[in-house]
């Protein structure tokens, strides 16, 4: 028997977008070949702001997890592939799943005491548990203490013979980790999950008395945001090649730069982080040498968005325009429609 | 005719793009008690709630001792001598009875009503007095919600269902308490499902049907048949 | 003797600790919006106290009487040009908004202060103790900052439940629609509670300077602290509050006592076990 309802996702807007989005990727594989090294490590860092902040995205817009402590599981991640290549022996590039896979068993205990707080306690719980992670690693003389390490030559080399292959490497690997990211979220937001998590946000009581398991869904998805958030964290550290607690930590780097990202860009939209770290980026280029003022002018940019423009540069131009870059809508066609009655 | 006290004036009322009063006009002289009835859904509870401003309207719309007030926020109106009694009590759960009815009386506006008074109106609430207020029976907390109102000395008071869940020889006395209020220089509006109550207690009815007046008229006059055919529409 | 030493001190800047919270919670209780910027308010109280005492050369412990008034006219203009704009059902825009707040004072206080470390002194005092008992010393100043916090708590529970004023904030916390039937106005009621609050919060801030190196970065922890005394406390209780706060700094100070760099740590954890056994706090309110 056929279904008498058939699901849609895509519109004439997200196919548009999504063939754009296919070529910038092209474009973008290729960087290597047209790209200098400098060019090469700043779009790793916007493709690992991209993903952590439409982790976040996930988390806080999709789920109503708001973690002000995701900084973490980037810390997390970091150190465990520090840990791992250097005390075990593991390859730095697989030792970056590991790190993923490492800090979704840890994800389980945090959030069975995080779940017990609730909203703006539960954003401070997770800022504690980052503190507690922190502390902890400045505690581990094995890999610096509190002042950090750097990564052994040895190890570095074990990636490619040449600094300009492990360059790419890193680079193709930060490319390949954004477009996974994005994949992942855009399917499960297609999925029934998805759907679930849309009804939690927009009234959670509702979604519960329709049979949603409210507390299993939250929970994936804070599992699965924190395998992402550690696997770009071990990554971001890598390029790095050095580590500390007070910056595998920084709930500046981390946090701070990521929610405005978000906010800026708009909240429970996966195009906002996309747009939100582009803009950030255009800033932080015109206006870097200002430094702590760059930040104030931040926090005070992301004030005025949240209290005038909630839904953010893509929420509003959705919104008026009707966007859309991934095919994430649903309708209904229903099969009697081919039918002439 | 001597000015109204209360006079509402085409109000029309909207939730979001629903619109739930449509050209409502309705009088409270001083003194008079007028009832509100209709069926669940009719508008009763959005009309009082926009004299008393928690819904804002056109400010020529409601005009209370003369004066535009249909704009006026809820805090301000209060102050003006206009108090709500909302529907289902609506106690302040973390404060005592005493602490209740005191909180009423927060303006400090002038008048009769002060909390000895109030206790003699309502004799029970005095042996109560301390309890926390949801400890108390739905008829206690009914007197404790019509007495916080009282505290701000109203020349107008507004009753949204008073006898909703409660058993009828409780109603009965609540009701009782009423001629008392009046005496002491309040007017009422009360909206009230209980029919048979409402036509006892008021002066004038206003019958109202999909937001719209469909009855109105001095309580005496008004047959079984209009009341019916207003109440659920002909 | 050492154990009893190091528990006072820990009971000492518990008190410290409940103040952070009281603040905290009074707004929580109040209008359901949590202050993430509470800590850096702290830090500018501190700050202010700095300027007071640098212009007018008086002792910092008489600052408080100015600067405690200059943060409640602060937490009054706040709440009623920002914060108020963020109530409502969506949890999102305060928690961003103070979340934006804080990163904005940090780093105004950096700008305008440098990150050097700073320092009030408060004169002898600092150093003045006296023995309780044969091998117990008390640090006169630590016991003035905790017999003051405990009036300050005992002065919050006053004002909630025994006057007008704290009734209407208990009224606005459990209806804000119908207090509103009573002729108070939110936004004033709101704006009262944020201005009692960072009065609280001045009274901290020039404590920690007076004890403490302080430099605009360490907001963040005076929050968590005055968190973690509050769930540890239980929500709905000030002499709660005052507990979880007693048991923070004692944990620290065993923490502290074991190994220096455990002491934070020693607190977090504290704080965790007390979340994982006993969720609702050890104190919480008991609803009727």
């Amino acid at each position: 028997m056929t279904a008498a309802f058939k699901v849609e996702h895509a519109t004439r807007s997200s196919r548009i977008g999504m063939a754009a989005f296919a070529l910038a990727l092209l474009l973008l594989a290729a960087a290597p070949a047209w790209g200098g090294r400098d060019d090469l490590r700043l779009l790793a860092e916007i493709y690992a702001y991209v993903a952590l902040a439409s982790l976040w995205n996930l988390l806080a817009g999709y789920a109503g997890l708001v973690s002000v402590g995701q900084q973490a599981y980037v810390g997390l991640g970091a150190y465990v592939l520090f840990a791992s290549t250097i005390l075990a022996g593991v390859h730095p590039l697989l030792a970056v799943p590991v790190a993923g896979a490492i800090a979704a068993i840890v994800a389980l205990p945090v959030a069975g005491l995080m779940f017990r707080l609730r909203g703006h306690y539960f954003a401070i719980g997770t800022w504690v548990v980052a503190e507690v992670f922190r502390l902890s690693a400045s505690q581990i003389s094995a890999l610096g203490g509190g002042s950090g390490i750097s990564l052994p030559a040895s190890i570095v080399t074990a990636m490619a013979p040449s600094r300009q292959l492990r360059e790419f490497l890193i680079y193709w690997v930060a490319l390949a980790l954004m477009v996974a990211v994005l994949a992942a979220i855009v399917l499960l937001l297609r999925s029934r999950y998805g759907l679930a998590l849309t009804a939690i946000r927009d009234n959670e009581l509702a979604a519960r008395s329709s049979g949603v398991d409210v507390t299993r869904t939250k929970l994936v998805v804070y599992i699965l945001t924190a395998l992402g958030t550690a696997m770009i964290g071990a990554l971001i550290f890598l390029q790095k090649l050095r580590i500390s607690p007070d910056t595998a930590f920084s709930v500046n780097d981390w946090t701070a730069f990521v929610i405005f990202i978000t906010v800026i860009g708009g909240i429970g939209r996966v195009e906002g982080p996309i747009i939100g770290t582009i803009v950030f980026f255009l800033l932080r280029q015109t206006l870097a040498d200002l430094g702590s003022l760059y930040l104030l002018m931040l926090g005070a940019v992301a004030i005025a968005v949240m209290l005038l423009a909630p839904k953010g540069i893509w929420g509003f131009l959705a919104g008026r325009f009707g966007w859309q870059l991934f095919p994430l809508e649903r309708r209904l066609r229903f099969a009697a429609d081919a039918r002439t009655t | 005719m001597p000015e109204p006290l209360l006079d509402v004036r085409a109000l029309d009322a909207y939730y979001g793009d629903f619109q739930a009063l449509f050209r409502v006009s309705l009088r409270v002289a001083a003194g008079e008690v007028v009832a509100v009835i209709g069926a669940n859904g009719a508008g009763k509870s959005t009309l009082l709630k926009c004299i008393a401003g928690v819904i804002p309207s056109r400010r020529d719309a409601i005009l209370f001792d003369d004066e535009p007030i249909g704009d006026a926020p809820a805090h301000t109106v209060v102050a003006r001598g206009i108090a709500l009694v909302p529907e289902g009590r609506r106690l302040f759960s973390s404060l005592s009875v005493e602490e209740n009815l005191l909180i009423g009386g927060q303006l400090g506006r002038p008048g009769p009503w002060r909390l000895s008074r109030i206790y003699e109106l309502f004799p029970t609430l005095a042996a109560r007095r301390h309890a926390p207020s949801t400890s108390l029976s739905g008829g206690e907390q009914q007197m404790v919600a019509i007495g916080r109102a009282l505290m701000s000395n109203p020349k107008l008071l507004l009753c949204d269902e008073i006898s909703l869940g409660l058993a009828p020889v409780v109603v009965r006395d609540v009701y009782a308490r009423l001629p008392a209020i009046v005496s002491e220089g309040s007017s009422l509006i009360i909206v009230e499902q209980d029919i048979v109550q409402a036509l006892k207690a008021a002066d004038h009815v206003y019958c109202l049907q999909e937001g719209r007046v469909a009855l109105a008229g001095a309580a005496a006059t008004l047959t079984r048949e209009a009341i019916s055919a207003a109440y659920f529409g002909a | 003797m050492e154990w009893a030493n190091i528990v006072i001190q820990g009971v000492l800047i518990g008190g410290l600790y409940a103040m952070f919270a009281a603040g905290l919670a009074l707004i929580f209780g109040v209008m359901r919006l949590v202050n993430i910027a509470h800590g850096d308010l702290i830090v500018l109280a501190a700050y202010i106290a700095l300027m007071t005492t640098d212009t007018l050369g008086m002792n910092p412990l008489l600052a408080i009487l100015i600067v405690a008034p200059i943060m409640a006219a602060i937490g009054y203009c706040l709440q009623r040009a920002l914060l108020n704009r963020t109530l409502g059902n969506d949890l999102l825009p305060p928690l961003l908004v103070t979340f934006g707040l804080s990163v904005i004072i940090q780093n105004a206080l950096l700008e305008l202060f440098t990150a050097d470390s700073r320092r009030l002194s408060a004169g002898a005092i600092e150093v003045a103790s006296f023995p309780l008992a044969p091998g117990i010393w008390i640090g006169v100043l630590p016991l003035l900052q905790f017999v003051v916090a405990v009036a300050v708590i005992g002065a919050l529970q006053l004002l909630f439940y025994r006057t007008a004023f704290g009734r209407a904030f208990r009224a606005t916390a459990d209806d804000q629609s119908v207090s509103q039937l009573m002729g108070l106005d939110n936004r004033h009621v709101f704006a009262l509670a944020m201005a009692l609050s960072l009065a609280v919060i001045a009274v901290a801030g020039v404590f920690i300077a007076v004890r403490t190196n302080f430099d605009p970065a360490i907001g963040p922890a005076r929050l968590i602290f005055g968190f973690e005394a509050v769930i540890i406390g239980g929500l709905g209780s000030m002499w709660g509050t005052l507990a979880g706060g007693i048991i923070l700094g004692v944990s620290q100070a065993i923490g502290a006592q074991i190994n220096p760099g455990w002491q934070l740590l020693a607190g977090h954890l504290a704080f965790l076990l007390i979340l994982a056994l006993r969720p609702e706090g050890l104190f919480p309110k008991v609803k009727g």
